[in-house]
Parts: structure tokens; sequence; C-alpha cells
């Protein structure tokens, strides 16, 4: 487990740092530097030399990018252009909101995702496994932020039965939530088919194996047998999926801040894209990455440490 | 993981050999017999047909402004209504499904051709080489394909090229990773060794022997990546980062229709409505695609 443990975690901080190469390359080998990227063309020829100096632009481009990852282990990830503000303090101050809204969507897939490939296993090839077969491709298919339109056009704005903008009062925990409804079963609708899929799949399979099969011999109940001893089992590669789902998650909170206007990262990144903010942009770009990397590491980690089969082989 | 490429009609045929010859091969049978697959097929028809024949099937122009018949809901004179602007919104989803499409094949064919010769390299190059190419895969694909958008709008504006140039990123370092490994449990086969050992190039030996036999189940992936580059153009012109108006795209037109969604539900809907039909549609046939030609295949998630 250790050397498992060791060389997953050294293949993560390889592809974060490979990941931050190729952003720091992106952004230097755009036409057009980051300057008048940042101050627009009709900035005076004073002001561009103070904002290259203040932003090390100066020096050659390998110091640039040493003294980069430098403060990057420091925790700096460079300062907003226009107020002048740490970026990691700007992204770690919406980072709960989307991390909220993440969390709500896991509940929401989780909630319908397992129920539903549960059944499907257990009526396989029945018109229940057939409609949740469709409805699955179809949740999967349909992109999230069309989904969030018309989740607030029906609910929100239609029907008026929940808030259609904003994160709710902060300090009140149930105004909260019920301005999280919409905006995360829009994150999380996506992923209730891919969960129902793999739940529905892995317990076909577990099913068939030898000791489920002893333990209907034994004349436990159906009920139990299925809860207690195939679910447990079947469950492992959901979580290895929702760790991957993190990522693809993190696109869908951007659409979702957006449509519902909660505050987060994807906000945050997108309000500096208009004004080409790119310090916010490209710090928030690997906050979150990063995020991914962890995520999917502790979601391999977990699962190796229940299942001893997958320690033996690192995937590579 | 993805194993190697072999049609499915194998089996069928020897179930079938003895019979007298039927005129339809065995794996359009197959094909039409999925029902959900031909739906999605129906659905696919209708957004090609409406794209190709878009200046056919209405009169009106996308772009131009009447700001007289502004929020019209649907009827005879304007089938899905109109938006903000008094423009037909039957026409810009017909145009917008042109833009559509044509992000879909075009955004495709280059990120295939980028991840496969990639793959290729990779899986048949020297080690540090492999391992290099995996590491640059690997990075690329965890970045979160909004916040990629996101960074490579900032520096270089919303465009067309844009959408393209993520789809490429986030798609070809997928197909690059499934390739090398086909590569790799190929490139000790005897056909390539008996090639090498007559004198072949390395060029040869990686487009002419080991690419058909990669190529089939890369091709399948790639179509039912279609309804995901859909989605990518969509999104990214939603959030005012990819086709720059007044061009039609289903984007745009569910960007503007959100702006004024308490004015009329019309554009909204007209928006929406295709990149779900767009979705769905690629979605079921290109299952049906790939249950015909290889049920094995599994999406390398």
């Amino acid at each position: 487990m250790l050397v498992y443990t060791v060389k997953r975690l050294g293949l993560s901080v390889a592809i974060i740092l490979v990941a931050t190469a190729v952003l720091f390359v992106m952004v230097f080998a755009i036409p057009g530097d980051p300057v008048s990227v940042a101050l627009g063309p009709r900035a005076s020829p004073s002001v561009v030399e103070a904002f290259r100096e203040r932003m090390g632009l100066d020096q050659p481009l390998p110091i640039q990018m040493l003294r980069f990852y430098g403060n990057l282990l420091t925790g700096n990830l460079g300062h907003d252009v226009l107020s002048g503000r740490s970026v990691a303090t700007m992204v770690l101050e919406q980072l709960p909101y989307s991390l909220t809204l993440i969390a709500g969507a896991m509940v929401w897939s989780v909630a319908l995702g397992v129920p539903l490939g549960c059944y499907a296993a257990m009526r396989r090839g029945s018109a229940v496994d057939s409609i949740v077969g469709v409805l699955s491709v179809g949740t999967i298919a349909i992109p999230s932020f069309v989904v969030a339109i018309y989740l607030l056009l029906i609910f929100a704005i239609g029907l008026g039965w929940l808030p259609a903008i904003g994160a709710g009062r902060s300090g009140e925990f149930g105004d909260q939530l019920v301005h999280l409804i919409l905006p995360s079963l829009a994150v999380g609708l996506g992923w209730v088919g891919y969960l129902a899929r793999m739940v529905r799949s892995t317990m076909l399979e577990v099913m068939g194996e030898s000791h489920i099969r002893m333990a209907h011999a034994f004349g436990l109940p159906p009920r139990l047998v299925i809860f207690k001893y195939a679910l447990r089992i079947a469950i492992l590669p959901t979580l290895t999926l929702l760790g991957l789902g993190i990522g693809q998650m993190l696109s869908g909170t951007v659409f979702a801040e957006i449509v519902f206007a909660r505050p987060g990262v994807g906000q945050l990144v997108y309000d500096a894209v208009s004004v080409r903010n790119y310090p916010v942009v490209t710090g928030a770009v690997l906050v979150t990455t990063a995020f991914y990397v962890l995520a999917t590491l502790a979601a391999d980690l977990l699962v190796a440490s229940l299942d001893p089969r997958i320690r033996t082989s690192l995937r590579q | 993981m993805t194993r190697a490429f072999e049609p499915a009609s194998a089996n069928s045929a020897v179930a079938h050999a003895g019979r007298p010859r039927r005129r339809r091969p065995d794996w359009l049978r197959h094909l039409m017999a999925d029902r959900l697959g031909m739906f999605g097929l129906v659905l696919v028809a209708l957004v090609v047909i409406g794209a190709v024949f878009a200046d056919v099937l209405t009169s009106y122009d996308p772009i131009r402004m009447s700001p007289r018949d502004r929020f019209a809901a649907p009827g005879l004179d304007h089938l899905m209504g109109t938006d903000n602007l008094g423009r037909d919104l039957f026409t810009r989803v017909l145009h917008g499904g042109r833009i559509a499409l044509t992000v879909a094949m075009a955004a495709t064919a280059a990120s295939l051709a980028l991840g496969v010769s990639l793959g290729l390299v990779a899986g048949y190059g020297p080690r540090w080489l492999d391992n290099a190419l995996i590491l640059l895969f690997d990075a690329l694909r965890s970045f979160p394909t909004v916040m990629l958008a996101l960074a490579l709008v900032t520096l270089i504006g919303p465009s067309l090229a844009a959408v393209i140039l993520v789809v490429v990123l986030s798609g070809a370092p997928s197909y690059g990773r499934i390739v090398r490994t086909q590569v790799i449990s190929l490139k000790r086969a005897e056909f390539v060794l008996a090639e090498r050992s007559m004198g072949a190039g390395t060029a040869r030996i990686l487009f002419v022997h080991l690419l058909p036999n990669v190529i089939g189940p890369i091709l399948i992936l790639a179509s039912m990546d279609i309804p995901v580059v859909i989605t990518i153009e969509a999104g990214m012109s939603f959030l005012g980062l990819g086709v720059p108006p007044p061009t039609p795209s289903w984007g745009n037109i569910l960007n503007d229709g959100f702006s004024f969604i308490r004015e009329s539900i019309w554009p909204v809907i007209a928006g929406g409505v295709p990149i779900i039909v767009a979705t769905l549609g690629f979605t079921f046939l290109g299952e049906a695609l790939r249950d015909t030609f290889d049920p094995r295949i599994r999406k390398d998630m």
C-alpha cells in the first residue's frame, strides 16, 4: 500500500507540475504579450514598463518560470491586475461556494443514481430496466447548462417554488439550502445517469459471484443479500467514478453559478475573463486543476485501500 | 481497457452460414434492429437536413434585425417565434445547426489527427518519449474543460478557432492514450517484426501497418464524442466565449434568450431544444454504432 501510495502521489505531483507548465507556456506563447492583454493597447509606455517590472515580465522566460514555481510553493498565485489583491485569497474565498455546489450535486447523483441502478439490476430486462437505461443515456448527453436554464425557467420563474438567483442570506442555513436545490440538481443530473449505469453493471457482475449465490443458498432474505453483500462491492467503482466526476462537475458549477447568479470560483473566473484579468484566470484554473488531480488521487487511494488487487498494478 | 478492434459480424456470419445470401449486410440489420439507435438517426437526420437546407426552408435572414417584431410567439409567420431583436428564431436555429455541425466535424477531425499521431509516436517511440507524452496527455486531461476554455479565451479572445482549440486540447489526449496502448500491444506482433526485418521504415510501419489496426475503435469513440463537441461549442457560445454574435449559434441564441428570460420564454426554448435534440440524437446513434461494431469497446473515462 505504501509503495502504491508513493507512486500514485508522485504521479499526481508530476501531472500538476506539467499542467502548470502548459498553462504558463500558453500564457507566454500566445501573440500579444500579457501586458497589452492586461492594460489594453492605449497604455502609456511608462505604465507598461512599471507593470512589466512589477510582474517580473522583464526577466527571461526560464527565470520567470522558476519564479512562478517558487511562488507556487509559497502559495502565491500572483495578484489581481485591477485591485492588486492576492489571487490565492480571492480563489480561496470563493472555493467554499463551489464545493458546496459540488457536494449538493453529489448528494443528488448518489441519492437518485444508486437506487435507480440497483433497481434496474434487480429487474434486469424489464420495462423499468430499459427506461432507466434510456434515462441514464439521456441525462448524460444533455448539457448541464441547458438543464440549469430549464430548471430555472420551470421551477423558479414558471412555478415560483424555488428562488432563481443567489446563494441565500449568509448565516441562514435553511435559506442557503433552498437556494442550493436547483443549481446542484443541474450539476448532478448527468451524474445520476453515470452512477445508475455503473451501479447496474457492477451489481449484475457481483450478483453472479459465488459468495452472493452462497448467501442466497444459505436462505438469507434477498433484500439483505442485495443491500448488505452485493451493493457493498458494487459501490466501489462508483467511488472512482465520483473522483473523476469532480473534474466535470467543476465545469458544471461554472454554468450553474452563472445561470443562477451564485458566487463561486466559476463566477470569479467568468468575471475576470471579460476584463482579461489573466492572473485571476490562470490562478483559478491552477487551483481547480490541482483540486481535480487530488480528488482523483483520493478516490484511487480509497479504492486501493478497499480492494487489494488494485495496489499491485499502477495503471500507466 | 480497450481491446483490439474486431468486427462483430465475425460471429454472426458463422451463425448465418448456409442460409441463402441476403442483400443487407449483418451489421446493417443489427443496427436497424436497435430502436433507440434508429430514433437517434432520425434526430440526427433532422439536424443535418435543417442545416443543409436552411436557405430553402426559410425565407428570413438569420442576422437582420426587425425590432417591431420582437418577442413574437410561435405562429405561422415565425415557427419558433422571434428573439429580442425581432429575428426569426427558426431561421437562426437552422443556421446554428450549420455552426454546430461544422465545428463538430472540423474539431473532431483535428483532435483525431493530433491524438492519433501522438499516440502512434508514444506507443512506437522510445520509452522516455512515451513517458513524456503520457504525462502531457494526463496533464491536459486534468484541466476542467470549461476552465481551459476560460483561460484560452482570456488570452486569444472569443472565436471559432478558440472553440476548436479547446476541443482539440481536451479531446486529443484521450485518443492519444488509447492509440498508444494499442500500439504497444501490437508493436511486437509478428507482422510488424516481419515488415521491419524486410527493411520497412518507421513511417511505413506506423501508417501502413499499425494505423489500420488501431483506427476502428478510435473512429467509433470519436463518433460518440460528437455530442461532447456540440456541448462545448454551445456552452462556450452561451458564455460568450465561442462564436461571436451576431452569427447564429445555438449557444448564442440561448445566451440572448437567457438575458430576456422574463420577457419571453420562446428564445430560450428555441436555443435549448436543438441542443437537446442534437446531443441525444448523436448519443443514441453513437451507442448503437458501438454496439454494432464492437460491443466490447468501453469509453476510457
